[in-house]
C-alpha cells in the first residue's frame, strides 16, 4: 500500500506542492528536448531522402564537434573554424557517397544499416587519431550563466541552444518546401526509381542530404559539447535520439521536434519525481519505455500516416 | 571430382529431407565434429582455447540464436546483449542458490528464463515492424542491464557488483570456476554448440522454420494462408532468446569467469548482428562463419603488425584496429551482401564441376 | 458447363456488403451466393472493387456493413488466418510467394494449418514430428505432380518466371485442401498457352477435388468459358449476375465494358 502510494500519489503531490519548481523542471526538459530533436533531425533527414537508417549520426555529432574543437585549439578563430568544419562535413558527405552508398544502391535496408555501423567505427577511429581521444572543452563564447525570470531559473546557454534549434528547423522547413532541391529530396523519399526516371540525380541528392545532416550534427555537437565537453560519450546521444524517432516517426521533421520535446520533458519529470524510488540512472532506458508505450497505441508514430495494406 | 551428387539417388522422402542429403557433406561435417572432440583437445594450447576457440563457440551459439530471429523470422533485434545478460545472471543466481544442481542443467534453465524475457520484449512485434521494432529491442538491452546493475539481489549484494563463476563439477570433473582447465570448458562449450546446432537445423527445415520464413518473406500472405503471425513471432523471440540466454551463461561461466553488466553491453549486440550479416542471414553455417570472422579479426589486427615488424603506440594501434574493423565491414557488405555462407555455396558449386568445368 | 457435375447448396453467402476507405466507396451493397462445387466468377473493369471483394471474403478487410455467411455460420470480425483455418485459401493478383523459399517449401507452408507437432518434437526431429513431416511431404509431392512442376521443386521461387510462379502459388493454395478457393486474376499477364494451362488446372481442381472456386478476372474471354455463374461489378456495385450466356447479352454489362457514361 505504501509502495503504491509512493509511486502513484506522492510524486503528484510533490508536483502540485511546488508548482514553480515543477515548471522549472518542464522548461529544463524542453531545453534538453531541443537537443534530442537536433540529433533526431539528422536521422530523419537521411532516412527520408535515402531510406538509410544512419546509425553513424551520433558519431557524426562527435566528429563535427571534435573537428571544431581541434581547429580552435590550433588557434583558428571561431568563425573560420565553423566554416572549415562545415566544409569538412560536406567533404564527408562526398566521401560517404563516393565510397559507400554508391555501391549499395538497391541493397536491403538492413545491409545499408549495417554499413552505417561500419562507418561509425571508421569515423570514430579517424576522429580520434586526428584530434586525440582526451576530453576537450568547447567554448564558442556564449556565456553559461543562469538567471531568474519570475522565480524560475533559466540558463542562458540552453536558451541559445533552443533558439539555434528553432532557426535550424524553420530553415529546413523552408528548404524542403520552397527550393527546387528540397522538392527533389521529397520526391526521392517517395520513390527512388520514379525520381531517377524523371531526371532527379540520386547521387547529388544523397550528397546534399548527408551534408545537411552533417551540418545539423555540427549544431547538435556544439550544443551538447559546450555543456558536457567533447568526448567519446557524445556519440552515445544518438541512442537517446532513437526513441524520439519511435514517437515522432522516422520520416517526419515535425515529429522529430515534438518527439524530442516529449522525451526531454518526460525524462526530466520521471528522473526527478520517480527516479529516487528505483535508485536513479533511469535515463538510459526510460525514453525507450515511454516510446514503447506510445507505439502500442499508435504504431505508425505521432505523424506517420496510417498505412492501408493491400494485396 | 570428389565432390558430386551424381549417382546419389534418394528413394525415400526421409533421405531427401536429411540435414545433409549429399554424402560428402555428411562425411565432412562428421569429420569436423570428430576432429573438434578428439584431436583439438590434444593439439591446442591454453591460449588457443581461451582466446580463440571458447569465444568462437560462445558467439556461434549467440549468432545462431539471433539468426533464427533475424535471418529466419525477419525480426531485427538489437537486444542480444540484454538476453545474454539474462542467461548469465540467472545462471549465476541459480547456481549460488542451489549449488548442488548440475551446472549444465542450470545453463538450460537460464536459457528458459531468457526465453520468457524474450517473449515479453517480443510482444511489440505484433504491431511494429522493421527498424521501429529494432529500436524497441534496444529497450530490452538498456532496461535489463540497468536492472542487473541497480538491484543488488542479482549480484548477491557484493559491493564490487561483479559476478564470478563459482567452482562446479559434473561427474567429478571441475567444469567451471577459476580452477577449471580451459580444455574442459572448451569441451563443454563444444557439446552445447553441437547439440543446439542440430536442434536449430531441425527447427528451420520443419513446419516452424517454414512459418518463420513465410513471415519474413511476406507477412500478409503468410497470415492469409493460415499462419498466426503473433504466435509465430513470439515463438521466434522465445527460441532465439533461449539460445542467447544459454550463450550468455556460457559467456560468463566458460569464457569470462567473472563479469559486470558492462560485459553484456550494446557492443555485444552489434557484434552478434555483424556476425550473422557477414556470415549470412538465414544460414546456420553462416552463423559459424560470421562468429569466426568477428572473433578472429581483432586478434589478427592486434597480432599482425608486430609480426610484420611494425611497432606503434598502443592507443594508435587501437584506433587503427577500429578503423580497419569498420572499413572491412563496409567492404564485405559491398562485395558480398549475402555473406560468407553464399561464398561457401558458390565454392561448393564450383567444386562440384571441378576439374572439368565445361 | 453441362458436364453433369452436381452443384450443391450455398457454401458462401455475401449479403449487402459495404466497404469504404476514407471517403472512397469500394463496395456498395453487394450480394451474391456461391454454391458448393461451382466455379463462380466475379468480373468487372479495373477498379470495380473485385480485389476488395476477395479481401472481404477472407477477412483481410472488414466491411462497414453487410454479412458474410460461410458454411451456414454468419461471422463477426475475423482475421485472415482464421479464414484459412476454416478452409478458405487464395492466390494473389500480384504474386505473393515466399521468394526466399523453394517451391517445395512454399507448398509445404500451405499445409501448415494441417500440421500440429510442437517445437520441442521438431527440434529433436523425433517420432511424431518426423512422421508428420513425411506424410505431408507425400501430399505436397502429389500437388507438385498434379501441377507438373517437378523440375522446379527445389528452386527458390524468386528465381522462377512469372507463369510458373502463378502455378506454384496455385499449388500453395491447393496444399491447404481448401473447401473454397479464391483466385485473384489467375490469368493476368499470361500468354495464351499459359492461360490455357491455367484454365485446365482450374477445371481439373474443380473436377477432381470437388473444390468450390470463386475467381475474379477483368478479362471476360476465358472466364466465360470455364465459369458456371458470373457476377459483374462496376464502380463497387453489382450490375449483373447469371450464367455466362445471360451475362454476355446484358446491356448494363456491355455498357460498363464499353465505357458508357454513368448517370
Amino acid at each position: 500500500m505504501e509502495a503504491l502510494q509512493a509511486v502513484f500519489v506522492l510524486p503528484f503531490l510533490d508536483m502540485a506542492g511546488e508548482p514553480l519548481f515543477f515548471l522549472e523542471v518542464i522548461i529544463g526538459g524542453l531545453l534538453t528536448g531541443v537537443n534530442y530533436s537536433l540529433v533526431a533531425l539528422g536521422f530523419v533527414l537521411i532516412f527520408k531522402a535515402s531510406g538509410v537508417f544512419n546509425f553513424s549520426q551520433g558519431i557524426m555529432v562527435l566528429f563535427a564537434a571534435l573537428t571544431l574543437v581541434g581547429l580552435m585549439e590550433r588557434g583558428v578563430p571561431v568563425w573560420l573554424a565553423l566554416v572549415l568544419t562545415v566544409l569538412a562535413m560536406i567533404a564527408l558527405a562526398f566521401i560517404v557517397e563516393r565510397f559507400m552508398l554508391r555501391f549499395l544502391v538497391n541493397q536491403d535496408e538492413i545491409i545499408l544499416f549495417m554499413a552505417t555501423i561500419g562507418l561509425a567505427f571508421l569515423l570514430e577511429g579517424v576522429g580520434e587519431i586526428a584530434w586525440g581521444a582526451d576530453v576537450k572543452e568547447l567554448d564558442i563564447g556564449i556565456p553559461d550563466k543562469s538567471f531568474e525570470v519570475g522565480g524560475i531559473l533559466l540558463n542562458e546557454f540552453d536558451l541559445f541552444a533552443a533558439a539555434t534549434g528553432t532557426v535550424l528547423v524553420v530553415g529546413l522547413a523552408v528548404f524542403f518546401h520552397k527550393t527546387p532541391i528540397g522538392r527533389a529530396l521529397r520526391a526521392v523519399a517517395d520513390d527512388h526509381q520514379a525520381a531517377l526516371s524523371v531526371g532527379i540525380p540520386l547521387k547529388t541528392i544523397w550528397v546534399v542530404v548527408w551534408s545537411v545532416a552533417g551540418i545539423v550534427a555540427l549544431a547538435a555537437g556544439i550544443s551538447w559539447g559546450a555543456k558536457s565537453g567533447v568526448q567519446f560519450s557524445l556519440s552515445l546521444i544518438a541512442l537517446k535520439a532513437l526513441p524520439v524517432l519511435l514517437i515522432g516517426g522516422f520520416t517526419s521533421v515535425p515529429g522529430a521536434i515534438i518527439g524530442g520535446l516529449i522525451i526531454g520533458v518526460g525524462e526530466k519529470i520521471a528522473e526527478i519525481y520517480w527516479g529516487p524510488l528505483v535508485g536513479g540512472a533511469i535515463e538510459n532506458w526510460f525514453a525507450y519505455m515511454l516510446a514503447l508505450a506510445f507505439l502500442l497505441f499508435r504504431p505508425q508514430g505521432l505523424f506517420g500516416e496510417r498505412i492501408i495494406e493491400r494485396v | 571430382m570428389f565432390y558430386r551428387e551424381a549417382g546419389q539417388f534418394k528413394t525415400t522422402y526421409a533421405g531427401d529431407q536429411a540435414v545433409f542429403p549429399i554424402l560428402q557433406d555428411r562425411a565432412f561435417v562428421i569429420a569436423v565434429i570428430l576432429f573438434a572432440f578428439l584431436v583439438v583437445p590434444f593439439i591446442a594450447d591454453d591460449y588457443w582455447f581461451q582466446a580463440i576457440l571458447i569465444p568462437f563457440l560462445v558467439f556461434s551459439m549467440a549468432a545462431i540464436g539471433l539468426n533464427l530471429l533475424t535471418g529466419y523470422a525477419g525480426q531485427l533485434s538489437l537486444g542480444t546483449g540484454g538476453f545474454m545478460a539474462v542467461g548469465g545472471y540467472m545462471a549465476y543466481k541459480m547456481t549460488t542458490a542451489f549449488p548442488d544442481l548440475n551446472i549444465l542443467i542450470i545453463f538450460i534453465l537460464a536459457g528458459l528464463i531468457a526465453a520468457v524475457v524474450g517473449i515479453l520484449f517480443g510482444i511489440p512485434s505484433l504491431r511494429i515492424k522493421g527498424f521501429y521494432l529494432a529500436v524497441t529491442t534496444l529497450a530490452a538491452q538498456f532496461f535489463i542491464l540497468w536492472l542487473f546493475n541497480k538491484v543488488p539481489w542479482f549480484y548477491n549484494y557484493f559491493s564490487s557488483g561483479v559476478i564470478a563463476a563459482p567452482p562446479r563439477s559434473v561427474a567429478g570433473i571441475l567444469v567451471v570456476g577459476p580452477a577449471s582447465t580451459p580444455m574442459v570448458r572448451y569441451l563443454v562449450a563444444l557439446s552445447f554448440v553441437v547439440v543446439f546446432t542440430l536442434a536449430a537445423k531441425n527447427l528451420v527445415r520443419g513446419r516452424i522454420g517454414r512459418s518463420w520464413m513465410a513471415i519474413r518473406d511476406m507477412d500478409i500472405a503468410a497470415e492469409i494462408i493460415g499462419i498466426r503471425p503473433f504466435q509465430v513471432k513470439l515463438l521466434a523471440f522465445a527460441i532465439s532468446s533461449f539460445y542467447c540466454g544459454v550463450a550468455g551463461a556460457m559467456f560468463l561461466f566458460l569464457y569470462l569467469g567473472s563479469a559486470e553488466t558492462e560485459a553484456f553491453n550494446i557492443n555485444v549486440s552489434f557484434d552478434v548482428l555483424f556476425m550473422i550479416i557477414i556470415g549470412g542471414l538465414g544460414s546456420i553455417l553462416g552463423s559459424f562463419l560470421g562468429a569466426a570472422f568477428i572473433t578472429l579479426l581483432p586478434i589478427l589486427l592486434t597480432n599482425l603488425p608486430p609480426h610484420l615488424g611494425f611497432s606503434m603506440p598502443i592507443d594508435l594501434q587501437s584506433h587503427i584496429e577500429v578503423i580497419t574493423f569498420g572499413a572491412l565491414i563496409i567492404f564485405f557488405l559491398i562485395v558480398e551482401p549475402h555473406g560468407l555462407a553464399r561464398l561457401w555455396q558458390i565454392g561448393k558449386e564450383k567444386l562440384r564441376l571441378w576439374p572439368f568445368p565445361y | 458447363m453441362a458436364n453433369g457435375k452436381k452443384i450443391g447448396d450455398v457454401l458462401l453467402s455475401v449479403q449487402n456488403i459495404n466497404l469504404s476507405f476514407g471517403g472512397v466507396q469500394a463496395l456498395v451493397d453487394v450480394s451474391f451466393d456461391v454454391r458448393k462445387h461451382e466455379i463462380f466468377a466475379i468480373i468487372g473493369p479495373n477498379g470495380a472493387g473485385k480485389s476488395s471483394m476477395l479481401n472481404v471474403i477472407n477477412g483481410f478487410y472488414h466491411p462497414q456493413g453487410g454479412t458474410i455467411t460461410y458454411r451456414g455460420v454468419t461471422r463477426a470480425r475475423m482475421r485472415p488466418h482464421e479464414a484459412a483455418r476454416q478452409g478458405i485459401a487464395r492466390t494473389f493478383q500480384n504474386i505473393a510467394l515466399f521468394k526466399g523459399m523453394s517451391t517445395l517449401d512454399n507448398i509445404m507452408t500451405g499445409r501448415n494449418t494441417l500440421m500440429s507437432s510442437n517445437f520441442v518434437l521438431q527440434a529433436l526431429h523425433w517420432g511424431p514430428a518426423w512422421k508428420e513431416e513425411k506424410a505431408h511431404r507425400e501430399m505436397a509431392e502429389e500437388i507438385i505432380d498434379f501441377l507438373q512442376i517437378e523440375a522446379i521443386r527445389k528452386t527458390p521461387t524468386g528465381r522462377l518466371p512469372y507463369g510458373l510462379q502463378k502455378r506454384v502459388e496455385l499449388g500453395r493454395a491447393l496444399a491447404a485442401e481448401p473447401d473454397l478457393l479464391l483466385l485473384d486474376e489467375p490469368m493476368a499477364g499470361m500468354n495464351l498457352e499459359e492461360k490455357e494451362d491455367m484454365c485446365r488446372f482450374i477445371l481439373d481442381v474443380n473436377d477432381e477435388f470437388g473444390t468450390t472456386i470463386a475467381l475474379i478476372e477483368h478479362d471476360m474471354g476465358v472466364v466465360m468459358d470455364i465459369s458456371d455463374r458470373v457476377a459483374v461489378l462496376d464502380y463497387g456495385r453489382k450490375i449483373a449476375e447469371g450464367t455466362p450466356g445471360e451475362v454476355r447479352v446484358n446491356q448494363d454489362v456491355i455498357d460498363a465494358y464499353l465505357g458508357v457514361s454513368h448517370d
